[in-house]
């Protein structure tokens, strides 16, 4: 990619999009650097942060700037070398800006990477070509086809120390693609880097002749994103309404919310949940006029040509179109919480949509081993970072699709009522 | 919303939509929520995107400003003028009564910014504020990076790095015990070039100061301080006239100005674009001071 492509500049702002990706990578794969290279090499790196960096890696003894001490944040970190959290970088060419989520690789943070992903467009899995596939790689690959995330790029990074060798980028490659075989993940693709030297990751390097595929940047600005939003099925979660106390604007009523997928028109024939009313679109509004249609993620207010009773929580579809009005749900559950397990009895205050209801564990099918994916059908509990096939019974119905067809009205949290964290995640199967 | 084809959403469309959720969201699950506004151009497009969450209805909670009592006036007539045009209710924190009052004490180097945050705790406890709308971005800071969109405070409005809640999907959980808050960060994923292409394309003014004009400066440690009531001149230093403009309105006696010929919203874009240093980096004498200054700061319950 030429110099000019990758120029900072002010970008007509209107035709840029939006690519969220989530990267993850053990420890020592090198990720931290990778971000940090495509940081630098799309300009965003600034002076004086590169200033910082250049004098902490030289206080540090290392021989090049460090650019992995980019991304490491907390004071904490940087004294232990580890990456604690989930952390946010953005960047920006012409054609798009990028959010990173960016997600610590160690085993214990199962909980960082499904989070990491729950937004994410692309996944981004690092590997070392020296060691190929290791047990987090699986775990990684595994992760973003439960999240359900659309695109996923295997770098196999550090090429440089094994002579860009052709035949370990293939046998990493075969045996990657291999085991995605076994997962659902829509759009892979794989290429040979090297974050240190900036091989392949902003433009493609003269060390790999034998790659024809595109350079890193290359395929994150262009990769097609657009179609991967669910345009067919119609799902308003109503967020707040509106209702002007004021003598200029009287007799209004809106339902605001955020599309969560489907296309909404003026005219449309609509069903409201749970109540079952139908009703048709009067208007579509926002704060810089009316809409002609309304779609994902779009956030808008939707005024209605009968007076239903409508509040938080409820949801606009279309009349054919219905998602489950369910209180039995069967969902893949990631625990989350360090100080008690998921249990068979548990009772917990369950996010959904615009929703919050109280949920009891009705049953635990079996633990998954995200590393092996074997089933364990004697599993009794839910430890942190776990992850297992959960039933639940919900207080009051909720109006749920399957998290395959809808990452909106498919996901939830779980939260502790005493303590009021968030203890797991979950991605539903199956809701009646 | 700008569409060029069918379905197509720009990223500044894609950032209203989240924030403008952000807002409702809170709006819907708190029972008195603030949002915290300094005059700078973060808490201004805040503030725009609070008008658009809600309209046709009125912004449904009052503003608060956090005094240092070190302000540019132009800054505290765009406050005026923007709460009476809106109709908002306005709660001003004054860091000098505090001091006036013995409830904080001046630092002996005159700056504010630390005390601001017993100030702003303070008002927090008196009006039993539960959700605290602040305009900072996680492109700011590195501390700023790792922060949650609604980030949990406990009774003393302290941030616990460690122990921050999983934000997965758009589902934000703000539940709290009585006397703990939520601050929540709307722009959490915009970026300094974005809030500007956003006061381009939304025609939101902004204080004066936000674009070049001539001012009297000292130049001290590469950056350029206005020299006012707030910052004298020492011994041996000398002023001149310079063009210049600001890329962040903080405490007037901390905060410094940089070299511009830009005048209009369009040749601050492009000035950002070109830009090499990070705005805090360029403007703040107070992150300078240690490389974890901010993290600092957020656990003693800052912004």
């Amino acid at each position: 990619m030429s110099q000019a492509v990758l120029e900072n500049e002010a970008a007509p702002a209107a035709r840029m999009d939006l690519l969220r990706f989530a990267t993850a990578g053990s420890v020592d794969d090198g990720k931290s650097t990778l971000i940090g290279r495509l940081l630098y090499d799309t300009k965003t790196i600034f002076a004086d942060q590169l200033e910082a960096v250049e004098a902490a890696s030289a206080s540090r003894g290392d021989e090049y700037t460090n650019l992995a001490l980019l991304t490491d944040g907390l004071r904490a970190e940087r004294e232990q070398g580890i990456t604690i959290d989930v952390a946010y970088r953005y960047f920006a060419t012409p054609r798009r800006k990028f959010i990173i989520a960016d997600t610590p690789g160690h085993i214990q943070y199962t909980r960082n990477m499904v989070t990491g992903a729950s937004t994410a467009d692309l996944a981004l899995i690092l590997v070392d070509a020296r060691k190929g596939l290791v047990e987090q790689s699986r775990r990684h690959a595994f992760l973003t086809s439960l999240l359900r995330v659309p695109h996923l790029v295997l770098c196999i990074n550090k090429m440089d120390l094994v002579d860009w060798d052709k035949a370990v980028y293939d046998r990493i490659a075969d045996e990657f693609t291999s085991f995605a075989a076994k997962l659902e993940i829509g759009d892979l693709t794989i290429i040979p880097v090297s974050a240190l030297n900036g091989d392949n990751i902003a433009s493609r390097s003269e060390n790999s002749p034998w790659y024809d595929g595109p350079s890193l940047l290359h395929h994150l600005e262009h990769v097609h994103i657009a179609s991967d939003r669910n345009l067919v099925d119609v799902r308003f979660p109503v967020q707040y309404v509106i209702r002007p106390q004021s003598t200029t604007v009287t007799d209004y009523r809106g339902y605001a919310g955020q599309v969560a997928s489907g296309v909404l028109k003026p005219g449309d024939e609509v069903l409201v949940l749970p109540s079952g009313m139908t009703s048709t679109i009067a208007g579509i509004d926002t704060a810089d006029g009316p809409v002609d249609e309304a779609f994902p993620p779009m956030s808008v207010t939707v005024r209605l040509n009968d007076e239903i009773d409508i509040s938080r929580g409820d949801l606009i579809c279309r009349p054919h179109n219905a998602p489950a009005v369910a209180q039995d749900i069967e969902a893949m559950v990631c625990w989350m919480d360090e100080t008690a397990p998921l249990r068979v009895g548990g009772k917990y205050a369950i996010k959904h949509t615009t929703r919050t209801a109280r949920t009891v564990i009705r049953g635990l099918q079996y633990r998954l081993d995200v590393n092996t994916l074997h089933r364990d059908e004697q599993a009794g509990e839910l430890q942190l970072n776990e992850i297992g096939r959960v039933r639940l019974r919900t207080t009051v119905p909720l109006l749920a699709d399957e998290y395959r067809r809808n990452r909106t009205t498919g996901g939830f949290i779980l939260i502790d009522e005493s303590t009021n964290r968030t203890v797991g995640a979950g991605m539903i199967i199956e809701a009646q | 919303m700008s569409q060029t084809k069918p379905y197509r959403v720009s990223h500044l469309d894609a950032l209203e939509a989240e924030s403008i959720f952000v807002m409702r969201e809170v709006m819907a699950e708190f029972e008195r929520p603030v949002l915290l506004f300094s005059g700078g151009k973060d808490s201004i497009v805040m503030l725009r995107l609070a008008e658009k969450a809600f309209a046709p209805a009125r912004i449904p909670f009052p503003v608060m400003h956090i005094d240092t009592g070190h302000n540019f006036p132009e800054v505290l007539e765009y406050r005026d003028s923007r709460v009476a045009t809106l109709g908002l209710n306005l709660v001003v924190a004054s860091v000098q009564e505090a001091i006036d009052s013995g409830h904080v004490r001046e630092l002996p180097d005159g700056t504010r910014n630390r005390i601001q945050t017993p100030v702003l705790l303070a008002a927090v406890e008196k009006y039993r504020f539960d959700a605290l709308f602040g305009g900072a971005r996680r492109d700011e800071e590195k501390a700023r990076a790792k922060e949650r969109m609604f980030s949990f405070r406990d009774e003393f409005g302290q941030w616990d790095p460690k122990n921050q809640r999983p934000e997965l999907w758009g589902l934000y959980n703000g539940r709290h015990h009585p006397g703990e808050s939520i601050r929540v960060f709307p722009l959490s994923n915009w970026t300094e070039l974005d809030i500007w292409h956003y006061i381009a394309k939304e025609q939101v003014p902004l204080p004066s100061i936000y674009y070049a004009h001539d001012r009297e400066v000292v130049e001290r440690g590469g950056m350029f301080y206005a020299v006012n009531e707030f910052i004298r001149l020492k011994d041996g230093e000398t002023s001149e006239v310079r063009r210049v403009r600001y890329r962040t309105v903080g405490d007037a006696s901390q905060t410094a100005a940089v070299l511009s010929e830009a005048d209009t919203v369009d040749k601050v874009i492009d000035e950002v674009a070109a830009t090499r240093i990070t705005e805090r980096g360029a403007t703040r004498g107070d992150d300078k001071v240690s490389e974890a200054a901010m993290e600092d700061r957020k656990r003693e319950g800052y912004f």
